[in-house]
């Protein structure tokens, strides 16, 4: 009989029902359960496919040995044979055809990633050719001497230890 | 202000041995603040229920006083969310699109319906005096009291009967939305102790006993404001009538009144008692069970962060209060200290929890250490630094002084329930 | 006639505020389409570590941060390596400079000399996402920001995370951090392009050992599944209960 005490109860239902249009029109359409449950494939479905449009930066080997065959040869039958062209020459994203010249890693750290010396026994780091750092030609860029695509060749025997 | 790329956290935490690459104290000072001031609206509304449901009749006043109170934290409560979110534009995702195996997806809708039902108890206790006040004002002239009228003919909702018996109606709706209101305030804080406890990944939060550590603590802290600040409110009214008039006429405002602080502090002790005891109970099963991570926990507990959980909250935050309290002849100075140690207290706890639970890292072998940001020089180092906690604890109180302007909640002649 | 009045007020005001939402964030899908969803899908990918092959060089963590846009001088990483010396007094010391971005050249471990002659086993561990079946941080979005792929990748929509930060707090192994730039959640997903693709994550195409590999569980012809149903392997902090599909081979019980 005193109806006015459904008035807060209309506001609410009123608000309510504003979030129920709201989500009308600002949720995407494809929102919703995908999948397994609730709990983990709850989402919007198009966010899949843009993954997977992510672009691609490093190409591999395959991609290098198109253009430089002789260098990939050359590696593949030295003892640098399993690293990977971009390891020291970075991604080749759309090489060649926005940059023409890979901004190319010359340092000592590079090449100390594997070879600087480190005693640990039962690791395959400890099975690594190795050179202590500050004892072995700390002036240079270790391809002053040594050839990263055939490790081997171009040594100084004099020089060397 | 600097505006390039940095990593969120770093600039607030020093790591300390071995801590994974991507640890830092993503969960700062916000997240402290965040159930500190839910805890604070939870426990004003029960005092205020106190009144409403169970008829303790002492606390008619404060009652009045901590509804409205609770009205004006419950924005703020929110505001340390929104001051923390990396993307606070989609803020209303939760209410959009709600996960709801998240705690915090429950926050969008608990909270929604606690601020209904506290705006509706308000409005059945306070429709009267809107409908007086709509008539009140019509004489009045001035484009002020007009922008004043409107606003209460905004706030009747149209509903303008004052009859006996429609009061009457007014204070059974509110009767039960008190009564509603409690168990969703004790949820909406509950489930703020539910967000920590179900992350089974962080040694230190998960626990069942959380939620209702959360919850007691929550009442507690709430109580402890509403007695303090209606102390304050009080004694400083008393103070500024008898600096002008003289002798204090029957009617008037005597300052805070004995027997209404005497039952809520007796409240604010069960309370208090209870938090401490589940609090020492998680401890004590932490050390006795000796789980992985016990030992890096308790380096963090019985070490560095001594002082914060065993100095600043069981002590100073706990302890002493308990015995200011309990004490006979306690005088409204005693009291007021312990509320403000009481309310010092909770907030550590909220810092022990959150903070702590970030002080040690998932690698169980290094540390973490918060150093929060003073002087802010981005906008991250604001909101996420000290005065950004200042501008949380500062807005309740000046929204509280707007919201009063239109519903009063210290006058002894405004009719309620 | 009270006692009506108050129980269709305390009714209506629960029941329409507690249905209305969670019904209205189920979208109607066809019978079509919940048939397909619950299909087999035919991959599930996992990942498989060989720790007795890392050598710490830490190209992984380079082409990860190349691959993935990761801001290169940021402290968070998608992946990372860790290096653990443990010394002949029982001490364990570990690190993880920059994720190992720049590899492991130092023997000091954070100013520590440690001499050779103490040392009774060092290794390296590199660590990822672990794709798990049972993600916590997946469960605790709340807005449905991450989520899981038919084929058990663990995506975050970029679009719709709001930053809150709970799925870092509740991935036990620290995954998950805040990208820079972005202000949303990020972690490691298999380079989802790349795998959708043909093509191995950027880490595995760039470790020169064969330390890291991928597979697909449900490829019976997949040499790398085949190694991880018929070889001794473990996974890391399987106590939480997630299930995780990154497998180790020779992970110490020193790792943490």
């Amino acid at each position: 009989m005193k109806w006015h005490v459904l008035r807060p109860l209309w506001v609410a239902i009123g608000l309510v029902g504003s979030i129920l249009v709201a989500q009308q029109f600002l949720v995407p359409d494809d929102f919703g359960v995908h999948g397994r449950n609730f709990t983990y494939g709850y989402y919007r479905l198009s966010n899949v496919q843009e993954w997977k449009d992510f672009p691609v930066k490093y190409r591999g080997r395959e991609s290098c040995v198109e253009c430089h065959e002789e260098n990939v040869q050359k590696l593949n039958a030295s003892t640098h044979a399993p690293v990977e062209c971009e390891n020291c020459h970075g991604p080749s994203v759309n090489h060649p055809d926005d940059e023409k010249f890979l901004p190319l890693d010359t340092s000592r750290e590079l090449c100390l990633r594997c070879h600087a010396y480190l005693e640990y026994p039962n690791s395959a780091r400890g099975e690594l050719l190795s050179i202590e750092d500050r004892r072995h030609k700390r002036r240079y860029e270790c391809i002053k001497c040594h050839n990263p695509h055939d490790p081997k060749e171009d040594v100084d025997k004099e020089d060397s230890e | 202000m600097i505006d390039e790329p940095v990593v969120h956290g770093i600039e607030w935490t020093i790591k300390e041995l071995f801590v994974y690459p991507n640890e830092f104290i993503y969960w700062s000072i916000q997240i402290v603040m965040y159930p500190y001031m839910t805890g604070l609206v939870a426990g004003a509304f029960v005092l205020s229920s106190l009144y409403h449901v169970f008829g303790q009749k002492d606390l008619k006043e404060i009652a009045q006083f901590s509804l409205v109170f609770s009205l004006a934290l419950l924005p703020v409560a929110a505001l340390p969310l929104l001051l923390h979110l990396q993307q606070p534009t989609r803020a209303m995702e939760p209410l959009l699109t709600p996960h709801f195996t998240s705690a915090i997806a429950a926050f969008g809708i608990v909270f929604t319906t606690y601020a209904l039902i506290v705006l509706s108890e308000i409005w059945f206790v306070y429709r009267k005096y809107f409908v007086e006040q709509v008539y009140a004002l019509k004489e009045k002239a001035g484009l002020s009291n007009a922008m004043k009228r409107s606003v209460y003919r905004v706030l009747t909702i149209g509903a303008y009967d004052v009859s006996d018996g429609a009061i009457k109606v007014d204070k059974k709706a509110a009767t039960v939305l008190a009564a509603i209101g409690i168990p969703v305030a004790c949820f909406l804080h509950g489930y703020a102790g539910f967000i920590f406890g179900s992350v089974k990944a962080n040694a230190l939060w998960m626990s069942p006993l959380m939620p209702v550590i959360f919850i007691m603590s929550a009442v507690v802290s709430g109580i402890a404001l509403c007695m303090l600040t209606y102390i304050v409110i009080m004694e400083w009214k008393a103070f500024r009538q008898r600096r002008s008039g003289g002798a204090l006429k029957a009617g008037e405002i005597k300052g805070a009144e004995a027997e209404i602080i005497s039952k809520a502090a007796k409240y604010l002790l069960g309370f208090l008692v209870a938090a401490i005891s589940l609090e020492m109970l998680d401890l004590i099963f932490r050390g006795y069970t000796a789980m992985k991570s016990w030992d890096i926990l308790r380096s963090v507990m019985y070490g560095k962060d001594f002082l914060n959980i065993f100095v600043l909250q069981y002590g100073l935050g706990n302890l002493v209060p308990f015995v200011l309290l309990i004490l006979p002849r306690r005088t409204l100075f005693r009291t007021v200290i312990a509320l403000v140690l009481v309310l010092f207290g909770v907030f550590m706890m909220r810092w022990n929890v959150v903070i702590g639970g970030q002080a040690f890292s998932l690698s169980f072998s290094g540390y973490m250490h918060y150093e929060i940001p003073v002087i802010p020089h981005s906008l991250e180092t604001f909101k996420e630094g000290v005065f950004g906690a200042l501008t949380v604890i500062a807005t309740p109180f000046f929204l509280f002084w707007i919201i009063n302007k239109f519903v009063p909640s210290l006058r002894r002649d405004t009719e309620g329930s | 006639m009270t006692c009506s009045r108050r129980d269709f007020l305390k009714n209506t005001v629960g029941g329409s505020l507690v249905s209305a939402l969670p019904l209205s964030s189920f979208t109607l899908i066809s019978q079509a389409e919940a048939a397909a969803a619950l299909a087999e899908s035919k991959t599930r990918w996992a990942f498989l570590v060989d720790t007795t092959k890392c050598v710490g060089c830490g190209l992984c963590v380079k082409a990860c941060k190349n691959e993935n846009e990761i801001p290169y001088d940021a402290a968070v990483t998608r992946t990372w390596v860790e290096r653990y010396v443990v010394t002949k007094d029982g001490t364990t010391h570990i690190d993880s400079p920059m994720g190992g971005r720049d590899g492991f050249i130092d023997d000091k471990i954070r100013d520590e000399e440690i001499e050779p002659e103490d040392i009774a086993k060092a290794f390296f561990v590199p660590k990822l996402c672990n794709q798990c079946d049972n993600p916590a941080c997946v469960q605790v979005c709340p807005v449905g920001a991450t989520y899981q792929t038919d084929d058990g990748i663990v995506l975050i929509d970029r679009e719709w995370c709001i930053g809150c930060g709970y799925c870092i707090m509740a991935c036990p192994y620290g995954v998950r951090f805040f990208h820079p730039e972005k202000k949303v959640a990020d972690k490691c997903n298999f380079c989802y392009h790349r795998i959708s693709n043909g093509m191995d994550p950027a880490c595995v195409e760039n470790c020169s050992f064969g330390a890291r590999r991928i597979a697909n569980l449900k490829d019976p012809d997949d040499p790398v599944a085949h190694l991880i149903r018929t070889e001794r392997v473990s996974v890391l902090k399987d106590e939480y209960g997630t299930k995780p599909h990154v497998f180790y081979i020779g992970l110490d019980a020193e790792v943490r």
